[in-house]
């Protein structure tokens, strides 16, 4: 028993009486740094979405304003080439974003249907595709990155599909896990024999019971998958120019870090903001839903 | 026990050979001719008489399948091929590389144990204070900051401010290289050597810290709620002994684990800091190398870190008995 | 002197603040304990007997607790009111605890003997040897086999049985005056449960001490306890010498608590009368008499809803309950008995 046993055990039944999602809803809402996580990323998204109407071309090269700092026409200053900063660093957020969610989403939809899918049907698919796991978690993720980007080239569809490659391997795990477990169980054994579909059961019963910690993984997944890009272009096989990526743009200019600030500071703190926004979200659905780690 | 460690020695070579396996055909996948490479490039055309003979040399002009079962006789007696870039011996580079990864990777180990631990300790013991709210945003900003961007920031501060504005020699850090490279016991820097590790470690080791801190916090504060520390309250200890004598040790099990499968990762993931502290480690090494389509060198450097990583995982398992004494390795009493 | 009270609770009032608003756990309760009892306290999980017994240890976390009234004095001394360095001293040394699951309640990483010697390095200042030998003495003491070898196994390695009788040996290591067995049995074997129960039993004679015995089991009362104490809804519903209570039970509580129990004199026609109804919610507790909802003696249109009954005595003896009706319910059950 838990030290204040008594008052758990009263609530038990008023817990129990109210929709799992609202108090899940009111624990979230409560965490106020989770709430600050959730702001950001509604700005930053909303702000990728509309920033291409505001902001000046980011491809344009004014060579006489090579490196100059922020001021009133660009707030983040200019590039070593002459573009704007400002617009540079919000359609880097964009391709952040966009890397993101996209590797969440494959992470989402591989993790799961492999996971699902070892965990349901058993025997031989299992084994294989739980020691296929093994194997390449085995292996660091950037190395497994460099070997597959030296294989599929370079540029934003290579980077997703590279990331995606290592992403849904603990989300399957999980589901994995979770099926197994659930399986056995005695709701579901009786929803089997009274004769519902292996599928439905699937749908109904089972998933609901483990999409908890997947939904976790997948939140501090959009914010791992936007620090890798950032780290796979500022190595030079990630995203080309001059896409306008944050890891690259701090790449391209390190070399005038000590007179330009500016070209570290602007890109650096927007990944750093991202990611920031999505691991607070995480981590508040992580309290919010009483998921283990 | 035995059989438990030869059992997993079993697996691991299994995914050694995996590892191998995948990268090598990955590689015949590449729409570009290797024997291309070796004679010059892609940039300059060759003569087609060299490629060929570059072609007969290496056996590209064998199938894949062939040049395979050649490879895999050849790591069999421990002959990993010559990089198709330089020509050197792979097992040279290898040999060369892997103890800068290795010694940085240690280091970051112990930086990231000794104040993960304290700080994510320290957190749990005062809950909800000012230290704690302020240690969770921290450890959530550094986990957020790329690494790069990190050491920039640090060596902007270190290696040029400081140098700038005459900080004492202590506080000036160099930021290049690995220095003179001596070392005592493999493993202890000598003095001369010290100043030149201290930056790499460091940010190698920050997004670990911050995840064994937290994990530590969370371990603490869950191993908090339990029976047992409840009884040794009820006994009339100390609080303070009550966090080290019973809480600490249930807790650091997970936490162990983690510190020990990390490092690993730290000589894998030790490609941003190379590169950004320009050190001749495996990680760099690998990102040239595939970067640079160096078959070889590749799948050389990419095994020694996968048998590190597989090394430290078996050797954190055996010691979960010793932390855990519900555990008998290998499940055998 | 035989009837040295040791322990007096006076007025006990403690809440948990929680997500959804405050909980009064515990509702004005007072008890006495005197050398040589064994004082049960009886009731469902959630009825506040396991946070009064933490409360006299302070064992409770405040936050989320709170003590807003009372006081817990022993031997004349308020516990409520002592610093940290004394309530320590009390901890284990004067006063010892013994918990439900002795799997959970021990460290798992820590070997047996540590645990026990650890009581003794603490409040007798014996170094690490002699707390050793000392807990071997002890784990023969609980009828241990074989400690000398038990002593530097680990928790995991013992049975359910063995491990409590190593909780126990634990709880004696200094001997306490008052052991407070907080459902002592729950997580063992019938066959275990008397075993353990009797050496409860024994060491209580040893040390000529109490113990405040936390149960939802009557049948453990019954074969052990001397006074009882009846909880319902954080509050005392009943409480007198264990005969009184058995068998002139005076709240209807206490008679749903009885029908619910199989006896042995039992025809096989009777069945088993479970108490209707849910057990209250402690946040928002039933109005006058918390038991009114699922009471089938209660008038629902008068007192029982209105009115909080108080704690009454009941002619000479220390029986008391909390019932408007009481007397009535006395008489009939006393009727009940002779037929």
């Amino acid at each position: 028993m838990s030290d204040i046993a008594a008052a758990d055990e009263s609530l038990a039944e008023i817990v129990e009486t109210r929709s799992f999602r609202a108090l899940a809803w009111r624990r979230f809402r409560r965490n106020r740094l989770a709430m600050f996580g959730l702001a950001v990323v509604i700005i930053l998204v909303a702000l990728a979405m509309i920033g291409p109407f505001l902001v000046q071309d980011p491809y344009k090269q004014e060579r006489l304003l090579s490196r100059t700092g922020p001021d009133s026409h660009h707030w983040f200053g200019t590039d070593q080439l002459g573009r704007d900063e400002f617009a540079r660093v919000v359609y880097g957020m964009r391709l952040s974003l966009l890397v993101g969610f996209a590797v969440a989403g494959l992470q989402f939809f591989i993790g799961v249907t492999l996971g699902a899918t070892a965990g349901w049907v058993g025997r031989w698919i299992d084994v294989i595709i739980t020691r296929f796991i093994d194997i390449m978690l085995g292996i660091p993720y950037l190395v497994l990155a460099f070997a597959f980007i030296a294989v599929i080239g370079r540029g934003i569809g290579a980077v997703i599909l590279t990331l995606a490659m290592s992403s849904w391997l603990v989300t399957a795990r999980v589901v994995r896990a979770g099926f197994t477990q659930v399986k056995d169980l005695e709701y579901v054994e009786a929803a089997r024999a009274v004769g519902v579909k292996g599928l439905r059961i699937v749908w109904r019963h089972i998933l609901p019971n483990v999409i908890q910690p997947v939904i976790v993984l997948v939140a501090v997944g959009v914010g791992s998958a936007i620090l890798a890009e950032a780290a796979l272009s500022f190595l030079g096989v990630g995203v080309q120019e001059p896409t306008a990526s944050l890891g690259l743009m701090i790449s391209r200019s390190r070399s005038f870090f000590s007179t330009s600030p500016h070209l570290l500071f602007f890109p650096g703190a927007a990944i750093a903001l991202i990611v920031l926004g999505f691991l607070l979200v995480g981590d508040g659905l992580r309290d919010a839903l009483d998921v283990k780690d | 026990m035995t059989t438990f460690i030869i059992r997993r020695l079993l697996q691991l070579l299994f995914v050694l050979w995996g590892t191998m396996t995948l990268i090598f055909f990955l590689f015949f996948l590449l729409p570009d001719d290797p024997a291309n490479l070796i004679a010059g490039g892609a940039d300059r055309t060759v003569d087609a008489q060299v490629i060929q003979n570059i072609r007969e040399k290496y056996g590209f002009d064998k199938p894949v399948i062939v040049q395979y079962g050649k490879y895999l006789k050849g790591v069999a007696t421990f002959d990993f091929g010559k990089s198709y870039r330089d020509g050197e011996e792979v097992t040279s580079v290898m040999k060369t590389r892997a103890p800068t990864s290795l010694r940085l990777a240690f280091w970051a180990m112990m930086i990231e144990a000794s104040i993960g631990i304290g700080v994510g300790v320290l957190a749990a013991v005062r809950k909800y204070s000012f230290a704690d709210t302020f240690t969770t945003l921290a450890t959530a900003i550094v986990s957020a900051t790329p690494v790069f961007v990190l050491a920039y920031l640090i060596t902007q501060v270190t290696g040029v401010y400081a140098f700038q504005h005459g900080w004492p020699a202590w506080a000036r850090l160099p930021v290049q290289g690995f220095g003179p490279n001596k070392w005592y016991l493999g493993v202890f820097p000598a003095p001369s050597q010290f100043q030149y590790l201290v930056l790499p470690a460091i940010v190698l080791a920050s997004v670990s810290t911050v995840i064994v801190t937290r994990l530590t916090r969370t371990t603490m504060l869950e191993v908090g709620r339990a029976d047992y520390i409840r009884t040794a309250r009820a006994k009339g200890m100390r609080e303070r002994d009550v966090t080290v004598h019973h809480a600490l040790r249930n807790a650091m099990i997970p936490v162990v684990t983690f510190i020990g499968v990390d490092f690993g990762t730290l000589v894998g993931f030790a490609i941003l800091t190379e590169t950004v502290f320009n050190l001749q480690g495996l990680g760099s090494q690998v990102a040239i190398a595939a970067a640079g389509r160096d078959l070889p060198v590749l799948i050389g450097c990419t095994t020694v870190i996968v048998l590190v990583y597989g090394l430290v995982n078996l050797a954190v398992d055996l010691s979960y008995a010793w932390f855990d004494p519900r555990v008998r390795v290998g499940g055998v009493k | 002197m035989p009837f040295e009270t040791l322990l007096q609770v006076e007025n006990l009032a403690i809440e948990f603040a929680t997500e959804d608003g405050i909980v009064h756990a515990v509702n004005g309760v007072s008890f006495d304990v005197c050398r040589g009892d064994v004082f049960a306290i009886v009731g469902e999980s959630g009825s506040g007997k396991t946070v009064t017994a933490m409360s006299i240890l302070g064992l409770l976390p405040t936050p989320p607790a709170h003590i807003k009234s009372g006081q817990v004095l022993w031997k004349g001394e308020d516990l409520l009111q002592a610093d940290k360095e004394r309530m320590r001293d009390v901890r284990g040394n004067e006063i010892a605890m013994i918990f439900q699951d002795p799997l959970t309640a021990l460290n798992p990483v820590l070997t047996v003997g540590r645990q026990i010697g650890e009581m003794v390095e603490l409040h007798r200042g014996m170094n690490r040897k002699k707390a050793r030998l000392h807990a071997i003495e002890m784990l023969a003491l609980v009828g241990i086999p074989e400690p000398q070898r038990r002593v530097d196994m680990h928790p995991h390695e013992f049975s359910g049985g063995m491990r409590q009788r190593a909780m126990i040996a634990m709880a004696i290591a200094c001997e306490p005056q008052l052991l407070i067995a907080d459902e002592p049995t729950t997580a063992l074997d019938v066959t275990v449960q008397a075993q353990v129960l009797e050496l409860l039993l024994s060491i209580k004679k040893e040390l000529d001490s109490a113990i405040i015995l936390i149960t939802h089991d009557l049948a453990v009362v019954a074969g052990l306890a001397t006074v009882v104490m009846v909880m319902y809804a954080g509050r005392q519903a009943e409480m007198g010498d264990v005969d009184e209570v058995f068998y002139r039970a005076a709240h209807p509580y206490t008679i749903g608590l009885h029908d619910s129990l199989p006896r042995v004199d039992a025809s096989g026609e009777e069945r088993l009368q479970p108490i209707g109804g849910q057990p209250p919610s402690m946040l928002r507790p039933p109005s006058g008499c918390a038991f009114h909802p699922r009471c089938r003696f209660a008038d629902l249109a008068g007192r029982c809803v209105d009115e909080v009954p108080e704690l009454r005595p009941l002619g000479a003896t220390n029986h008391r309950a909390a019932c408007h009706f009481a007397e009535d319910i006395m008489a009939s059950s006393i009727a009940n008995q002779n037929e």
